[in-house]
Parts: structure tokens; C-alpha cells; sequence
């Protein structure tokens, strides 16, 4: 029982819920109180002291209907075994047999019947391999399934790619190699005799690969799956948004989503902080009236904190798009924390874009946008121009600017009088630019000439990069 | 470990609405919350298991309400200790009657002047007032602020720490002790442990992420938005003079504009606010003028009011044909 839950608990951090050691024995102490008989109340039982947020609840209702069931399954098998008892996780403690061993009494039990088992089958390994898969016992079956897997170290697996390794590892536990002689010693005899042979063994090794197989793909979904996911989105969260293909755009998506929250969460402090040495006279004479005016509540003066408050001004020309559309992905995904946003996009010519953005589905806002702003070539001085004619309230002293363009100008006037005007009226100005540094201002690029105005100038191309340029930028505010 | 936990666990009784998860649920629904499984098995579990529950979910589900129903239920006094920013131990677990102190310094004035009259030297003098200074640090002058009080319930109680995730991260820390061994310690007297440990129930609206060592010590409960069974349920409990007719159309409105794209969603609280609304307007099925006209009372932001006003009539449509 203690395995079956440790084993568990083993699969919950693997696919990345936090359990720890107190809780590890709060939920052996919750078994002990609830029992394992009503499988729904163990379910919530366990949730309530393993999963301590609602992703990690998620996780917890998929794993335990994946781990449980095959619990069940084995138990139910072993049951139907004569000399078992009715305790439901016998099943495991076959496979404790082949591991570390499980209870003495009941392991010992489990050794007699298995003795007997292969007297009965007349001792020839390959006969019996046959019988097996054969399904004429069926607790015996995922009994042996269980004890090569334990033998194999399934539970290791990592990857779907491993998944034919692994089952080929317990095919062989199995002594699938005597048969595999067998096989092709009658293939060799060239009668009907051997033919007829070879075509049963072919089929009964064929039916103990997929028996394997999907043993072995079973362990990977509570094992593997989210181990792969974790790898994958690590290596996602370092490539540059220009070299995502179409099918990364989803879980991309996710990733961002969940980068943005946890962004949120970090800067989700406090909006005062006590200030310190400065005295607030009138409350705190208000506060120790009672104590006839003998200051015993010393009371502080208070600063409050801006909220933030981000204007975005995107180049949407084809050659930046694609980080556009990630950088506005997270900062709509950052709504909860960033309350005033303001979205504009250029190209030929400015637009504010919030409402679309707002009030449509996100691809169909983007390709409207598009559409809106033209793709003609891009000019950021007549952009920033029109900025500052059409919309200068938006920007005031609680304002970060955040631009993101390659500054790729195309040879026009790049009106640095009216973007140092802009930088003047804002808190900050933080500029986002897709290409490496030592790119900036070859070509058309006026980046080095609009440079000092800028608060910060950084390459963002990944999507770690953009978490870190809006850490900074929300860092202002805290 | 197993013998110290039954051991642990006969020390305190069992009270009769704790003995199962449906005893928890029965007492639960004759205080008047229909509770769902999850709800009852962690409440079940905060007993069995001497733990607190931490609560989260959105504002308006029945967190508070459940600690509220849980003490009714048990006949025990509900402790509640509202959490804001700059709380501190000063307000949440004792203080010291200052005024008290004071007062009886200067009553004491002159006995203290006879006393140490007759001390030939400083020192002596000093000797003879050490011997009493106890006298202003006991438990007479100790007024003690909510957890201090749950502690000292001798019939047990249930204590409410509401919205937990508004206090400052320091306040959490100072939780700790309180909520893994049930006691206070007051530097000038001591540990003072709980004679019955409270039921302890804290909640939270996430407005920020909670210390994993305070999460770590609780048991964890998500009380999300009900789904429609369970709703109609809640409302012909807290309103009874609902006609059948008419809590089906509106439980089904209100599930529908849990779909909408809408800022604030309505929960449950608003959802009874509305059953009452509509029976003081003697209103006896859903019409899209009433329903508009009542908005205000299920939605509380002017945009969301506008987004769904202009969708009345598809969401009752909606409803109908899915309901066919």
C-alpha cells in the first residue's frame, strides 16, 4: 500500500507538482483516515493534500485516472487468482516481488502460486511465453507485464521515442529471444509443418509486441509526458520567434500564457510601501487618543506606487511581425497585472489598435491590424510624428513607452526631435529590437541615432528575452 | 508514525458532523450550504487530519460562508479575522492593555513610593521592585486579538482567516506557528498552546501567490462557480419562495453569461442577490426588459453591463434550445 502511494507520489513530481516530504505522509496519513476503498473519496482526499493549486489539480485528475485505473486492472487480475485476497493492491505487490520486495507473507504467497503456475505449463519457457500472450490468463499476463517493466526500468522512460526501446527491453525480460530462435529454426525446416509453426510463433510475437507496446506507452503518459513537455518548451523558450514554424504557434501560445502568469505573480506586490523615518503626525495622534496622547502606535507615512502604465507602438512590416504578435500575446496575457495598455501599430502610417485588440479573437485582430496600417515600407519618423500629433495624452509621466521595430527606416527622416520629445513626456522608453546588436545601424537602420533617447535598448528575439524585458519594465513600478 | 496519529487523533472528539464525509455534508446542508464532495472532504480531512484548509477560488462562491456553515453546524463559536494590509501581531494575536498599565502605574504611585521608602540604596531598592514587575506583564493585562482568542475556546471553535492573500508576506510568516502547532507564544509569559485546536479555515482571492511553506501546512480546497444542478440547488436553499419556473431560466441565464467574454463574473452571491430581486418584482418567468433593467444586480462593471445587455434575447435563446 505505503509503495503503491510513494509510487504515486513519485509520478506527481515527475510531471512537475511540487509534493513534499510533510506531504508525502500527510497523504499516507489521509489514507489511513479515508481508506482505499471508495476510489472518488481517495481521489478528492489526495487532491486536497497533494495538489496545492489548480494547475497542480489538474495534473492530480489526469495522473490519478491514468495510475489508479492500472492499479485496478492489476488488482482485479490478481484476484481472479485462486488463494488471493480481496486486497486490492496485491497487484502491486507482484511487481514488488521483482523489485524491492513487498510485504513478506503476502510476497510469499505470490512466489508459491507463480512456482505452481510454471509446473503446470511443463516447464518449456517458449510454451509458456506463448500460453501467456495468448491470453488464456490474463491476471498472469499483466503480472509478467509488470514484473519486465520493473526489470526494464520502464519508469524511467522520457520520451515517445523511447517507447520501442523500452518494449523491445521488456520483450526480452519475457524471453521473447528463445522464441525468436525457435521462430527461425522453423522457418528453416521448409515444411508445412514449420510453416504452420512459424506463423503461430510469428503471430504470438507479434501480439506480445503490442502487448508491450502499449504497456510501455501507458507508462510514458504517467511517467514521460510531461518530462518531453518540460524539455520541449525549454527548448522553444530559447529559439527565436523569426525560426517558430506554424505547428510551435500552439504550444508556444501556452507557453507564453503561463510565462506572462508567473511574470504577473512576481510583480503582484504590495502597491505601498512604508516610507520610513517620516512621521505621519495627524494619524498618529489620532491613533493613541485613547492613550491619552502618549505616542505609543508610531504611525508612518505611506508612499503609494503607479500602477503601471504601457504604451506599445509595434512595427508590424513583414520583417518584424512575428515578434509582434508574441510581445502582444504576453502583454495581453499580462492584463491582470497591466490595467492601462495602450497598442499601437505602424507601418506605413499609425494606428491605434487597442480595440481590435480587445474585442476580437487574436488572429483575426492581428490580420485586421495589418490590413489597417498598410504594408507599405516603413517609416518610423513619420510614425513617431503622428504619435505625438494625434495621441500625446496617452503618454505622461507614469507612462513606460515600449517600442518594438527593427528601426529599419528606410533611408526616411527618422525626426529625432519629435522621438526625444517623446522619451521627455514618458517615465521610461524601453526599446525592443529583433536583431543582434552588432546589427544595429548598418543598412537603413537608425537604432544608434535614436539610442540615447532610449531608457533601454535590448535585443529580444526569444521569448525568455521578452519575460526579461518586461520584468525590467514592470520593475519600475514595484 | 501510525499509533501516534490514532493516538493524536482519539485525544480530540470526534463531534458527530465530523464522523464521515457524508455526516459533514448533512451538517452542512442543514445549516444551509449544499456543499459539494471536494468541500466536505477537505473539511472532513481538516478535522481527521488536525490541518488547516486553505480556500481559493473567485470572489462570491462561499468561502466564507463555509467556515460560517461549518461552525453552526458544530455549535462552536466562529472566530473571524479579516486580513488587510499592515496587519500585525499587535491585531492578530495579543496586546497589551497600555491604558490598563498605565493607570494602575499611577495608582500605584504611592505604594510603589512606601515600598521602596524604606530601601537604604539604589540597588536594593531596584531588588525589592524586581520581585513585582510580573505584576504589568501577565495575563491581566493581556488582551488577546483573534488567533490568541481561538486558542482559548475551551468547546473548540472554527477560525476564519479571511483573505489571507491581502495581509503582507510577514503576517503569513507569523502564521506558521499558530497553524502547525496550535499555539502563541507571548515572550513575557509564555507558550500558550489551544486546550482544542481550532478548525482552522483561511481564504483567498489570489490577488497574490501565497508562501509555499504557509501552502505546504494546509490542505488545499479550490471552490470554483457551480455548475447548474448544484446552483439551482444553492438558490432553493437560500430562496426558498423561488418558483421552479423560474430559478431554471435564471440558473441557466446566469451559466450562459459565464461563457460570455465578460470581466467580472457573476457568482453565486450575485446569483441569489438576483432571485430576489426578481421576486420583489413579482416576476414569475425571465422577460429581456426585466432582465436588462436588472442587470446591475448580477454584473458590477458599466462595460460588462453593455456587453451582455445587447445579447439578452441570445442568451435566453440559447438556453431554451439547448434546453429542448
Amino acid at each position: 500500500m505505503e509503495r503503491t502511494l510513494t509510487r504515486y507520489i513519485r509520478a506527481l513530481r515527475s510531471a512537475g507538482a511540487g509534493v513534499s516530504t510533510t506531504e508525502a505522509m500527510d497523504a499516507a496519513r489521509t489514507v489511513e483516515v479515508v481508506g482505499w476503498e471508495d476510489r472518488r473519496v481517495l481521489k478528492t482526499a489526495l487532491g486536497t493534500v497533494l495538489a496545492k493549486s489548480v494547475e497542480e489539480k489538474a495534473i492530480h485528475e489526469k495522473l490519478f485516472e491514468l495510475y489508479f485505473s492500472r492499479e485496478a486492472a492489476a488488482a482485479a487480475a490478481s484476484e481472479s487468482q485462486p488463494g488471493e485476497g480481496e486486497d486490492p493492491d496485491s497487484g502491486q505487490l507482484g511487481e514488488g516481488e521483482a523489485g524491492a520486495g513487498g510485504e513478506p507473507q503476502s510476497g510469499d504467497t505470490e512466489d508459491g502460486g507463480e512456482g505452481g503456475d510454471e509446473g503446470g505449463d511443463g516447464g518449456d519457457p517458449v510454451e509458456a511465453l506463448s500460453a501467456l500472450v495468448r491470453g488464456e490468463n490474463p491476471g498472469k499476463m499483466a503480472m509478467a507485464l509488470e514484473r519486465a517493466g520493473a526489470a526494464a526500468g520502464v519508469d524511467e522512460i522520457r520520451f515517445a521515442t523511447q517507447s520501442g526501446y523500452y518494449s523491445r527491453k521488456m520483450m526480452e525480460q519475457m524471453g521473447v529471444e528463445a522464441l525468436e530462435a525457435r521462430l527461425m529454426e522453423a522457418l528453416g525446416r521448409r515444411d508445412a509443418q514449420g510453416q504452420a509453426d512459424a506463423e503461430a510463433l510469428m503471430g504470438d510475437r507479434s501480439a506480445l509486441q503490442k502487448q508491450t507496446r502499449a504497456f510501455v506507452e501507458a507508462r510514458f503518459e504517467i511517467y514521460g509526458r510531461s518530462a518531453q513537455d518540460a524539455f520541449m518548451n525549454e527548448i522553444l523558450a530559447e529559439r527565436s520567434f523569426g525560426a517558430l514554424g506554424r505547428s510551435d504557434t500552439a504550444r508556444m501560445r501556452a507557453l507564453v500564457e503561463r510565462m506572462a502568469k508567473r511574470l504577473a505573480v512576481r510583480h503582484a506586490r504590495r502597491r505601498k510601501v512604508r516610507d520610513r523615518g517620516r512621521l505621519d503626525v495627524r494619524r498618529t495622534l489620532r491613533a493613541n487618543a485613547g492613550h491619552d496622547g502618549v505616542p505609543f502606535d508610531i504611525i508612518w507615512k505611506i508612499k503609494r506606487k503607479d500602477r503601471p502604465k504601457i504604451v506599445a507602438v509595434c512595427d508590424v512590416s513583414g520583417s518584424v511581425a512575428q515578434y509582434v504578435r508574441f510581445l502582444l500575446l504576453f502583454l495581453h496575457a499580462l492584463k491582470e497585472k497591466v490595467t492601462d495598455l495602450e497598442t499601437f501599430a505602424f507601418s506605413a502610417h499609425l494606428a491605434d489598435v487597442s480595440r481590435p485588440l480587445e474585442t476580437l479573437p487574436f488572429e483575426t485582430a492581428m490580420r485586421a491590424i495589418v490590413d489597417e496600417v498598410g504594408s507599405g515600407g516603413t517609416d518610423y519618423g513619420a510614425a513617431f510624428l503622428e504619435l505625438d500629433r494625434d495621441f500625446t495624452e496617452v503618454i505622461d509621466r507614469r507612462t513606460t513607452v515600449l517600442i518594438l521595430g527593427d528601426g529599419r527606416s528606410n533611408y526616411s527622416n527618422p525626426r529625432l526631435d519629435v522621438f526625444k520629445q517623446i522619451a521627455d513626456q514618458a517615465k521610461r522608453l524601453v526599446w525592443l529590437c529583433p536583431e543582434p546588436a552588432p546589427n544595429w545601424g548598418s543598412g537603413d537602420s537608425c537604432l544608434l541615432e535614436y539610442r540615447p533617447f532610449c531608457t533601454l535598448l535590448t535585443q529580444c528575439s526569444t521569448v525568455i528575452d521578452l519575460e526579461r524585458a518586461l520584468d525590467e519594465i514592470l520593475m519600475a513600478y514595484d | 508514525m501510525t499509533d501516534a496519529v490514532t493516538g493524536a487523533a482519539k485525544s480530540v472528539e470526534t463531534p458527530e458532523g465530523l464522523a464521515s464525509v457524508e455526516a459533514v455534508l448533512s451538517m452542512l446542508a442543514q445549516s444551509g450550504y449544499i456543499a459539494t464532495p471536494e468541500i466536505a472532504t477537505a473539511v472532513y480531512l481538516a478535522h481527521h487530519l488536525r490541518k488547516p484548509v486553505l480556500i481559493e477560488g473567485p470572489a462570491g462562491v462561499g468561502k466564507t460562508d463555509l467556515a460560517r456553515s461549518v461552525a453552526l453546524g458544530l455549535d462552536q463559536p466562529l472566530i473571524r479575522m479579516q486580513c488587510y494590509e499592515g496587519l500585525d501581531e499587535s491585531k492578530a494575536l495579543y496586546e497589551w492593555k497600555y491604558g490598563k498599565q498605565l493607570l494602575y502605574t499611577q495608582i500605584l504611585k504611592d505604594k510603589i513610593g512606601h515600598l521602596v521608602e524604606d530601601a537604604d540604596s539604589l540597588d536594593e531598592a531596584l531588588h525589592k521592585l524586581n520581585s513585582f514587575q510580573d505584576i504589568f506583564f501577565s495575563r491581566d493585562f493581556l488582551e488577546p486579538r483573534p488567533l490568541l482568542k481561538a486558542m482559548e475556546q475551551s468547546t473548540g471553535s472554527v477560525l476564519l482567516i479571511d483573505e489571507i492573500d491581502k495581509s503582507d508576506e510577514e503576517f503569513e510568516a507569523l502564521l506558521l506557528e499558530v497553524l502547525s502547532d496550535y499555539q502563541v507564544t507571548v515572550p513575557e509569559i509564555g507558550t500558550i498552546a489551544a486546550q482544542v485546536p481550532p478548525l482552522v479555515m483561511l481564504t483567498s482571492n489570489a490577488t497574490r501567490e501565497l508562501g509555499d511553506a504557509l501552502k505546504r501546512r494546509c490542505l488545499h480546497l479550490h471552490i470554483d462557480f457551480p455548475d447548474a444542478e448544484l446552483e439551482a440547488r444553492i438558490v432553493r436553499t437560500r430562496v426558498p419562495g423561488v418558483s421552479e419556473r423560474l430559478l431554471e431560466r435564471l440558473v441557466a441565464f446566469i451559466q450562459a453569461v459565464r461563457g460570455e467574454n465578460i470581466r467580472k463574473l457573476p457568482s453565486i452571491s450575485e446569483t441569489i442577490d438576483w432571485a430576489r430581486t426578481l421576486i420583489l418584482l413579482h416576476a414569475d418567468s425571465l422577460e429581456p426588459a426585466m432582465v436588462r433593467s436588472t442587470l446591475n444586480v448580477i454584473l458590477k462593471r458599466q462595460s460588462d453591463i453593455a456587453e451582455v445587455s445587447g445579447k439578452v434575447e441570445a442568451l435566453l435563446d440559447s438556453r431554451d434550445k439547448a434546453g429542448r
